[in-house]
């Protein structure tokens, strides 16, 4: 429980910026796994 | 700095004396910032916190450099590979523009030497500043990162690091993006928090969107305008690939800020009446929202149009220093005409001789680094050594 | 003044035009509120003009002391604000000419969910249990956001200092609460124009004595909604609060709902931008792709159509031709070629 919404708001806001990092370095890596074999077959 | 005057090889050019002076009262106007506080060069309040040092520096400084992002964008994202030979002088326009954006705040904060505060100890993550500021932050490494194979290209003998930066090109345009959607908007958001300050005709919940879309046309425009002066003073440092795809890329930037200006307008009608301001328009504000709206964004919108349909290039370079000036307007007007519209004229804010020093010194130092940097380094050309690179 | 209600409404909407978030950043379901927050109720019509709550604040916070001493009431002709060496004014409003003149206390008025704290990049302001909302100076940068956000315009800024200029605001006297004390002014004035007391009760009080009193005070209780409501609450007597310079139409919407519209837009785009925009790099890059693969594949078979039709006529012409011939032939197909693949390029952006 928070006391103000302003509190409330510190404590979500901090731990979705966070979360807004990893989001984006998950994007990376999943669209290098995802076009992984892509260079594969064009080089064959 | 004595190789850069082409002309005639003497220091004294008119523009370098001008600059000079301006360097010479920019120093003495920072010494007395530094020594007896912003109160003895500005004519901030306690009801006028913000002056042209956050409206323009900040607020237009910003705006001004979104061609880093656009440009990038346009060639990376969206296709346009023809107009590569933009880039980068788009990306050190913005990259010198946001590095001065910091450090002009250096002078508007009480205490500069805790800016890193924010990111770095202790997170005051409601507040939208938190937000402006980290993206600047980043962006601002991202540009660098994105202006770094220039100088490396100059150096020399360091390809490796710059083949790394290359591979990241993809990568450092979109997060680009991402950072200008975020902070562009987001300095329009800094005003949600004072419906009571800020006049209607301005307060609108569309405020974040309407910073993002204008800052898109804000940064064709410099790069249409910039180009033309760069032409005008470096043309003897542009190569055949650049000048070949030049017109193209001015004509296709007019056509891409005609477009987005139209939609920039209709957000701007469709405020008004989701908020019923129908009947502010009557008002001695209303008459300057509409000299706002109507002179410097319609009607440049149309010029664009024209110059486009007709390939009249006069035409689109008429525009883009006139979209500039319009952007300009817009940014005053939130921060500093329509902000505390209700305070009487005597409590009202008129920047100090110290505050447009400062802004013009900032300006001028801007300047004089791009003009250094382009003289010396790849920027309107491609280096012979990487020529066939994608980058 | 037109009230401006809608202001707040819109506010909150924020920026989810473009991407549908929801427009509350949080329900209020988790918000516990802060039944027992202290606060003061200040009544204007009991409130003389004496300026013993200035004089009482300037010292129990050891402000510098002012050019001209507290018991000189020509300070009152004029309108005055809050400002770095003065938490607490009074000023002296005329609503209607010939009658008699009332005062207005003005200092922070300690908002439940503060404008200044919302806008704060380093978290340098506190709403506390006791009412007050602290400020930190060890933290702050100096970027004068929050004067921008509050909307009764009282922090101030010590623009005369060089190297370490705080913001300077009324504290309620959170010390001296601390320590089971009254406010500076709460404890000087001589009227008990001023009362501190739990926000709960005094609300009760403001209101018994507004509605026993109907002719007499405007029937509203300042604080009490304003921008999500004060702990520092404010009676009047008619005929309004903006006779007292108060603003009537600041809404009922606090300031972190105000911006919670864009703050969920934020994570939305670093969400959905990434998607999209990679999305369309790989559709323009697959689009080049084909447009390579096209125009690959059109060259071939007009070379081969070509190479086709000068065999053709090689054989028909060797049937004729004698062989002295032959090498002028040979070089007429070769030319054959070439023009073909010339042809066949030139004519691909048809």
């Amino acid at each position: 429980m928070f006391n103000t919404l302003q509190d409330l708001m510190l404590h979500n806001k901090s731990l979705t910026y966070v979360l807004m990092a990893v989001v984006l370095i998950c994007f990376i890596g999943f669209w290098r796994f995802l076009t992984g074999r892509e260079e594969r077959n064009r080089r064959y | 700095m004595s190789t850069e005057n082409t002309k005639n090889g003497s220091l004294f050019t008119p523009f370098n004396i001008v600059a000079g002076i301006i360097l010479a009262a920019g120093i003495v106007v920072t010494i007395m910032r530094f020594t007896m506080g912003l109160g003895a060069v500005t004519n901030l309040s306690d009801n006028n916190p913000w002056g042209i040092w956050i409206g323009f520096d900040l607020l237009c400084g910003v705006a001004l450099a979104a061609g880093g992002y656009t440009t990038s964008a346009a060639c990376y994202i969206f296709g346009f590979k023809r107009f590569h030979a933009a880039v980068r002088p788009a990306i050190l326009t913005a990259f010198l523009g946001y590095a001065l954006v910091v450090f002009a705040l250096n002078y508007d904060v009480g205490r500069p030497w805790r800016l890193p505060y924010p990111i770095f100890y202790q997170q005051g993550t409601t507040s939208i500043l938190f937000e402006v500021g980290l993206c600047v932050f980043i962006y601002l490494t991202v540009l660098f990162l994105e202006y770094l194979p220039a100088a490396l290209e100059w150096k020399g003998g360091l390809d490796k690091y710059r083949g790394i930066l290359v591979k990241l090109t993809m990568g450092l345009t979109i997060l680009g993006v991402i950072l200008s959607t975020l902070h562009q908007s987001s300095l329009g958001a800094l005003y949600l928090i004072v419906p009571s300050k800020l006049h209607p005709l301005w307060y609108t919940p569309y405020l974040p969107v309407m910073f993002f879309m204008s800052s898109m046309f804000a940064g064709l425009s410099m790069v249409v305008f910039e180009g033309t002066l760069s032409h005008k003073y470096f043309h003897h440092k542009m190569d055949e690939d650049y000048n070949a795809n030049y017109l193209d890329l001015q004509f296709a930037f007019a056509k891409g800020a005609a477009w987005i200006m139209a939609g920039y307008l209709a957000m701007k009608l469709l405020g008004l009446s989701m908020d019923n301001r129908w009947h502010y328009l009557f008002t001695g504000y209303g008459a300057w929202w509409l000299f706002e709206v109507v002179g410097f964004v319609m009607l440049p919108c149309y010029c664009y149009a024209v110059g486009y349909r007709d390939r009249n290039i006069g035409l689109v370079r008429l525009a883009a220093p006139w979209t500039v000036v319009g952007i300009m307007l817009n940014r005053f007007d939130v921060s500093l005409i329509a902000f505390n519209w209700q305070l009487s004229s005597a409590e009202r804010y008129f920047p100090s001789l110290g505050e447009i020093i400062i802004s013009l010194f900032v300006v001028t130092v801007g300047v004089l680094v791009f003009r250094w940097i382009v003289t010396r380094m790849p920027i309107f050309y491609a280096h012979p050594a990487y020529k066939d690179s994608s980058h | 003044m037109k009230r401006r209600h809608f202001l707040g409404l819109m506010g909150a909407a924020g920026v989810s035009l473009t991407t549908a978030v929801t427009a509350k950043a949080s329900s209020s379901a988790d918000v516990a509120g802060m039944p027992n927050v202290g606060g003061v109720l200040f009544d204007a019509s009991r409130c003389i003009g004496c300026r013993k709550c200035e004089a009482a604040c300037n010292q129990v916070n050891d402000l510098p002391k002012p050019a001209k001493p507290f018991d000189d009431l020509t300070v009152l002709d004029a309108t005055r604000r809050t400002d770095a060496k003065s938490y607490t004014v009074v000023n002296k409003y005329v609503p209607k000419p010939g009658e008699n003149p009332v005062f207005r206390k003005i200092q922070c008025n300690h908002c439940m969910e503060p404008a200044c704290a919302s806008a704060c990049f380093v978290k340098a302001f506190k709403k506390t249990e006791t009412g007050a909302v602290v400020y930190d100076p060890s933290v702050c940068v100096g970027c004068r956001y929050c004067m921008v956000a509050c909307p009764f315009n009282i922090p101030a800024y010590e623009y005369d200092k060089a190297l370490s200029p705080r913001v300077m605001k009324c504290t309620l006297c959170y010390p001296r609460l601390l320590e089971g004390k009254l406010p500076g002014c709460v404890e000087a004035c001589p009227k008990e124009a001023l009362q501190f007391g739990k926000r709960r009760e005094l609300l009760n009080i403001a209101w018994d004595r507004v509605t026993a009193n109907p002719d007499k005070y405007v029937q509203h209780v300042y604080g009490e909604h304003e921008m999500g409501g004060t702990s520092w609450l404010s009676i009047a007597p008619k005929p309004s609060f903006a006779a007292l310079g108060m603003d009537e139409g600041l809404g009922t919407t606090s300031a972190p709902e105000l911006t919670s519209g864009a703050l969920a837009a934020v994570p939305a785009v670093a969400g959905i931008w990434p998607v999209l925009l990679t999305g369309i790099y790989a559709i323009s890059k697959r689009k080049d792709k084909i447009a390579e693969e096209e125009k690959k594949a059109a060259v071939e078979a007009a070379i081969a159509k070509a190479s086709a039709d000068a065999e053709a006529k090689l054989a028909e012409e060797l049937t004729k031709a004698e062989v002295a011939n032959k090498r002028r032939i040979e070089v007429e197909v070769k030319k054959a070629l070439e023009a073909a693949a010339k042809d066949s390029e030139g004519g691909e952006d048809a």
